[in-house]
């Protein structure tokens, strides 16, 4: 099972004292929690992208591969990567290029965005959020599996012997993830493709988690990948730790009531009964998260958010000592021992090459060496 | 004999209202009428007041906190909706609007609904005309041609007799012939079922 942190990259002020921290601080700040979560322990740094204030996060490969470059063994990934508005020609090129740069720990998480005004900035209309994000993705999916591609759609200019570069890593392109709060459509997608599937489960209540997943599952089944239970999931969380619960909640709360996305409604405690939050011991931590295989089965990644709201870095670090000291370990023994043993773990590059039977340099030369043709007269 | 449910919705803010004496009063009346055509009536109230910080919550998450989600199935699943609101401001209270706004897109396409409203005066009582009747019209609800506003000088009519008696019944009897005339409420569509196939999604096709 992969645990790990994904952050949505947000510049808010802090409540307790109205400190407002500058797009640069905010930026180094996500470095240090990457590099902080391999330091203790954690397998994977995920970010989200966004292209609006308060947010920093336009550029997700540009900071994966800063911190690939400064970590050895961290799983890099995004939370979520927009399907909808980017070229995915461009995230073809892009993670292959950082797949390279991270020798294989790259996977992503493709996603819509949900916030209407970015699709014309970029070309596209939120109304098409769904067939978007079904031919983009189709569109690079292929691109990462086929050398030489034509192709021709609705939403952006047809393409005719094209080469996506770099080629994937030694032939195996990155796993992909398909994350959706409620759109069934994008947890058929992730089952038709036998791609992952990634449930937010922060700041919803868990039945929607419970009914994508579900629905996720027993199309992956259908689809031929696997028995329902060996389909790949991953889900957020949301946590706050203090050795004392009581502790937990009282630091916690300011940020709690003015965050951006809940704060001015429910109160701490309702939203800690109608959604995932855990504010409390890390021992109320490990059983909250345990019981989340309840409703979704056995699943290979747990992601947790730590750095919204506000919340300074010291705080947000000495949160990552106490999940990776004392919660990861504990949840990284017991999932495991609960798991049956034809359950797989999620994909990694390693696990993927060996299911391919071993690396294959995918390099394509502009002509041909043995035929002295270009790619696209040698199909 | 067909089971008919009427969710009745007030939203009177007082404990007792007249606003929920009003939506009893309807409830009743279109319960004696389906009744009498043979049905077997359940009715279910729902007091807004007792819902009125879930719903602003769920304005501010997105999603309905349990008791409310309880109330927002409870009118996506009746036969017939009797919605009451006091008048403020010439139109329907800020809560009987917020709830409405949280209820699920086309729950209430084609159902038959009865609007009443109280105030304080008479010369409120067009506000069910140019505020709530034209709301339900917006959400392709069917509004039974006769609204019952009541003001104070109605409850101080002669009982049976009293105009607004007869209104209430002329009303509740208009709510029952809609509910009688269509086959029982399957409740509201599934949001997280998948209504087309992969390979529609990917020919860029609507759902067939």
């Amino acid at each position: 099972m992969q645990f790990g942190v994904f952050t949505v990259g947000d510049v808010t002020v802090d409540p307790t004292n109205g400190r407002l921290p500058s797009e640069h601080e905010r930026i180094k700040a996500m470095v240090a929690i990457a590099l902080k979560a391999e330091e203790v322990g954690l397998d994977v740094f995920a970010t989200g992208e966004h292209h609006n204030p308060p947010f920093v996060p336009s550029s997700p490969t540009t900071l994966l591969g800063h911190i690939a470059a400064r970590t050895e063994r961290l799983l890099l990934s995004t939370a979520t990567t927009l399907i909808t508005t980017n070229d995915p020609v461009k995230i073809a090129e892009d993670y292959a290029m950082l797949q390279h740069l991270a020798d294989g720990r790259v996977d992503l998480m493709m996603g819509r965005g949900n916030t209407g005004p970015v699709y014309p900035w970029f070309g596209q209309d939120i109304r098409n959020g769904i067939p978007l994000a079904i031919e983009n993705y189709d569109l690079l999916h292929r691109l990462w599996r086929e050398d030489v591609v034509d192709w021709k759609g609705r939403f952006r200019t047809p393409l005719q012997s094209f080469t996506s570069t770099p080629r994937p890593l030694d032939g195996v392109p990155p796993f992909v993830w398909h994350g959706s709060i409620r759109s069934p459509e994008i947890a058929e997608q992730a089952a038709y493709y036998g791609d992952g599937f990634f449930a937010n489960h922060i700041f919803w209540p868990k039945e929607h988690t419970q009914r994508m997943v579900g629905l996720y599952r027993e199309r992956f089944a259908h689809y031929g990948h696997g028995s329902a239970d060996q389909a790949i999931v991953g889900l957020g969380g949301q946590v706050f730790m203090r050795r004392n619960s009581q502790d937990a909640v009282r630091e916690f709360r300011p940020y709690f009531d003015n965050a951006p996305v809940y704060g001015h409604g429910p109160s701490l405690e309702e939203f800690t009964r109608e959604t995932p939050l855990t504010v409390g011991s890390p021992q109320q931590v490990i059983d909250r998260t345990l019981g989340f295989r309840e409703y979704v089965g056995d699943y290979q990644r747990q992601l947790f958010l730590m750095d919204h709201a506000g919340l300074p870095l010291k705080t947000v670090l000495e949160q990552l000592d106490i999940l990776g000291e004392e919660v990861v370990p504990v949840l990284r023994k017991e999932f495991d021992s609960l798991r049956p043993a034809h359950v797989p773990e999620a994909p990694t590059h390693a696990s993927m090459l060996a299911a391919a039977g071993g690396a294959k340099d995918s390099t394509v030369h502009a002509v041909d060496d043995v035929t002295g043709k270009a790619p696209e007269e040698s199909r | 004999m067909t089971r008919r449910t009427l969710a009745v919705v007030s939203a009177g803010l007082g404990q007792p209202s007249s606003t929920r004496l009003l939506a009893d009063q309807l409830a009743a009346a279109a319960r004696d009428e389906l009744v009498r055509r043979g049905a077997e009536v359940e009715i279910h109230t729902v007091e807004l007041r007792e819902h009125a910080h879930d719903v602003v919550n769920h304005l501010l998450t997105g999603f309905p906190p349990a008791a409310l989600r309880a109330a927002l199935d409870t009118v996506a699943g009746a036969d017939g909706l009797i919605a009451v609101t006091p008048i403020f401001n010439a139109s329907y209270s800020g809560l009987f609007k917020s709830f409405f706004d949280v209820v699920e897109k086309e729950a209430l396409a084609d159902r038959p609904v009865l609007i009443g409203a109280t105030g304080g005066t008479a010369r409120h009582s067009l506000a069910l005309e140019h505020a709530v009747r034209p709301m339900f019209a917006y959400l392709r609800a069917v509004v039974v041609p006769t609204a019952v506003f009541a003001a104070p000088e109605d409850w101080a009519g002669d009982g049976d007799d009293s105009a607004l008696r007869a209104r209430i019944r002329r009303a509740g009897t208009e709510l029952a012939e809609q509910v009688d005339r269509r086959p029982a409420a399957t409740g509201p569509a599934d949001p997280f079922a998948l209504t087309t196939s992969f390979e529609n999604l990917l020919a860029g096709r609507d759902p067939a």
